[in-house]
């Protein structure tokens, strides 16, 4: 019977992979990929910077604690508190609103959401692409528009660095709805656009950290539990065909 | 001094026999004299993983339960609770889940090999039956646990499920308001939900379990060449009077069985710790968002296993034929035993009409499970759905078509089983 196992294998793979793939693809389409690594602990601190100087002002992290993020980040509780904590909670404390929703949906017309999932919830490419596609658009309340999120309240919290773009559409005809065509600088920003992709990558990348911590204790526990597993079933391996050798 | 132990350890035996005489005859009769064919190949390993993750779901379940509070004001950031400041909480949350569609996985290919190699058949009836129950029981624990951890998809999800029932003339509205104790899934539902997720349905689940190897221990295993080991010849190593081709579970199968459940643990590791979302099949996108009344997503759609009935709930245009479609697709499989007349067991020497039919099921139910996961937008889906809901039934009919008329060529059975791998 062992030359039924590949093709049971094959059956199951071609199973699963017909049911992943198809919503693999359909949850990245249109997206630019982000590289995120939370492997890489420079990047993260970097983004945990940037957070809290140009996010952090409107959105929560209400499930963040300020210690995790020193102990997973390795940061000092003083590097943390005199540099991430602008809003004076204990440094156990989770990381709180800076605006009450009331005034958020009073000025931006909703209230800004909390950031701690959003990365689980929309991807950290979306949160990347997001981040990048920001436009001015004059019929929108606070002037500015998002080509990922169409009609997002929010406006462009990066356009120092980012600079100002407009958006290309090609017009309407019929019943085709506009369609977008590109970004137009209108005014530049301080750093070139290699260097915002690594602003808006480093904040995907935070987020995408912040959305489930336990993300890189996983990984660097995994391959020990996959090893030590391997390790038993071939030793179980060995008993089953010590005992199978009396069975005729 | 090992004449001194020897002694210990008779005397501890004959202390425990003495006071409960049936425990050894009730091991022996599950155990070491239960002989199963010695031909089971890979497909007869799932009843017992099925066993494997069920543990596992009692025993994460338990811990699960000491952190999740189930109400619809705490529910979600409990079980974020969990996954970040309990210690292994992520750990234990994920393997709770992971384990739910690994259920499904193990059940699913179970349940297709009992009808590879008609195991449903005389005299196996009791078990295939009891077994069917076990999958109602499991589809509505499964849908009660995902409902708890809050999310939007555990919130829409629950709504669009029990409004199912509200497609009952008459009692419909009402039935559903019950349910919920609500007119939408609320804290009641919730709460509600949990109880019969932690305690009821478990309970009936394992009592169900117990019934499903008590059934087939008195009748005895199939096996992959459809001969009744029991009315061969008898005699072997361990007893005379047992079939010639059965061998004990205990020690072989469970040895056998340790074996399958490291490789199965292995796959089942590797996504625990590397893919625990799946690509948003076993934890959904849309499930990391607290469940809010108010927005709607863009697609509310069941988990995985639930699929291929969702889609053909969808793809039938009449709200209450397509619940009555549903439910049949599930109701029709407690039937199979009397709708195959066949005496041939395995489709190793059915007809070539059985097999193809077989093959043409399982596309069937994959291909609609890849529909009822999509937006169920494109009419041109629609239409192939409805074609494949209809091959769905069509095998129910043809089976007793085809084996009642005597239009199947079986091929001969064989005397005794073919070796062992």
């Amino acid at each position: 019977m062992h030359k039924s196992h590949p093709w049971i294998a094959g059956f199951l793979l071609a199973l699963s992979l017909g049911f992943a793939l198809p919503a693999a693809a359909a949850e990245e389409g249109g997206l630019a990929p982000s590289n995120a690594n939370l492997a890489d602990t420079g990047s993260l601190q970097n983004g945990a910077k940037l957070f809290m100087n140009y996010c952090s002002g409107c959105h929560s992290l209400q499930l963040m604690r300020y210690s995790r993020i020193a102990e997973d980040l390795d940061l000092s509780e003083d590097q943390v508190m005199n540099n991430l904590n602008f809003t004076g909670v204990n440094f156990g404390e989770r990381i709180p609103p800076s605006m009450n929703s009331v005034d958020g949906k009073t000025w931006f017309g909703a209230a800004p959401p909390d950031l701690s999932l959003m990365a689980r919830a929309k991807g950290v490419d979306y949160v990347f692409n997001y981040l990048k596609s920001f436009y001015l658009d004059a019929s929108r309340p606070v002037g500015w528009n998002n080509t990922v999120f169409p009609n997002a309240s929010m406006p462009n919290p990066l356009w120092e660095l980012q600079g100002v773009q407009t958006a290309k559409f090609k017009a309407a005809e019929g019943s085709e709805p506009a369609q977008f065509e590109g970004f137009e600088v209108h005014r530049a920003g301080t750093l070139k656009p290699e260097e915002f992709d690594k602003v808006a990558r480093d904040i995907a990348n935070f987020l995408q950290y912040a959305a489930e911590p336990a993300a890189m204790q996983r990984k660097s526990i995994g391959i020990w539990v996959l090893l030590f597993l391997a390790t038993f079933t071939l030793l179980a391996y060995f008993l089953k065909q010590e005992y199978w050798k009396d069975v005729h | 001094m090992a004449n001194r132990l020897t002694q210990a350890v008779t005397g501890m035996q004959e202390w425990f026999n003495d006071r409960a005489p049936s425990f050894g005859p009730f091991y022996a009769k599950h155990m070491t004299s239960y002989y199963a064919p010695k031909n089971f190949n890979i497909w007869y390993i799932f009843g017992v993983l099925s066993m494997v993750v069920l543990i596992n779901q009692i025993v994460t379940g338990i811990f699960l339960t000491m952190f999740f509070k189930p109400s619809a004001a705490e529910a979600f950031a409990s079980v974020e609770y969990i996954m970040r400041d309990v210690e292994w909480g992520w750990l234990i949350r994920y393997m709770h889940s992971t384990g739910a569609s690994a259920f499904f996985v193990v059940v699913y290919i179970h349940m297709f090999r009992g009808v590879m190699y008609g195991s449903y058949k005389k005299p196996r009836e009791l078990v295939w039956l009891l077994g069917m129950l076990i999958y109602l029981v499991l589809m509505a624990e499964a849908f009660m646990g995902y409902v708890l951890p809050w999310g939007q998809m555990s919130f829409w999800g629950a709504k669009v499920i029990i409004s199912l029932f509200g497609a009952i003339p008459y009692v419909g509205t009402a039935l559903t308001e019950w349910i919920m104790g609500d007119y939408l899934p609320s804290d009641a539902t919730l709460n509600r939900f949990f109880a019969l997720h932690v305690i009821a349905l478990p309970l009936v689940l394992l009592l169900l379990v117990v019934l499903h190897i008590f059934a087939l221990h008195e009748v005895g295993s199939n096996n992959p060449d459809g001969v009744e080991i029991k009315k061969g010849p008898k005699g072997n190593r361990w007893s005379s009077s047992a079939p010639a081709d059965g061998i004990p579970f205990h020690p072989y199968f469970t040895v056998k069985d340790t074996f399958y459940t490291g490789c199965f643990l292995l796959i089942c590791a590797f996504i625990i710790f590397f893919q625990p979302t799946f690509g948003g099949l076993f934890l959904e996108h849309d499930n990391f968002i607290e469940a809010n009344r108010l927005v709607t997503p863009v697609h509310i759609k069941p988990t995985w296993y639930y699929t291929p009935f969702y889609a053909m709930l969808r793809v039938v245009p009449n709200k209450l034929a397509g619940v009555l479609t549903m439910f049949s697709a599930i109701l029709v499989l407690f039937f199979l035993p009397w709708l195959d007349r066949g005496k041939v067991k395995s489709w190793r020497y059915r007809g070539t009409g059985f097999r193809v039919a077989l093959f043409v099921l399982g596309i069937c139910f994959v291909w609609l499970g890849k529909i009822g996961s999509g937006p169920g937008t494109d009419p041109v889906e629609t239409i192939i759905g409805r074609f494949l809901t209809a091959a769905y039934f069509g095998f129910f009919i043809f089976l007793w078509v085809y084996t009642a008329f005597g239009f199947e060529k079986t091929k001969a059975v064989p005397e005794r089983v073919n070796g062992h791998d």
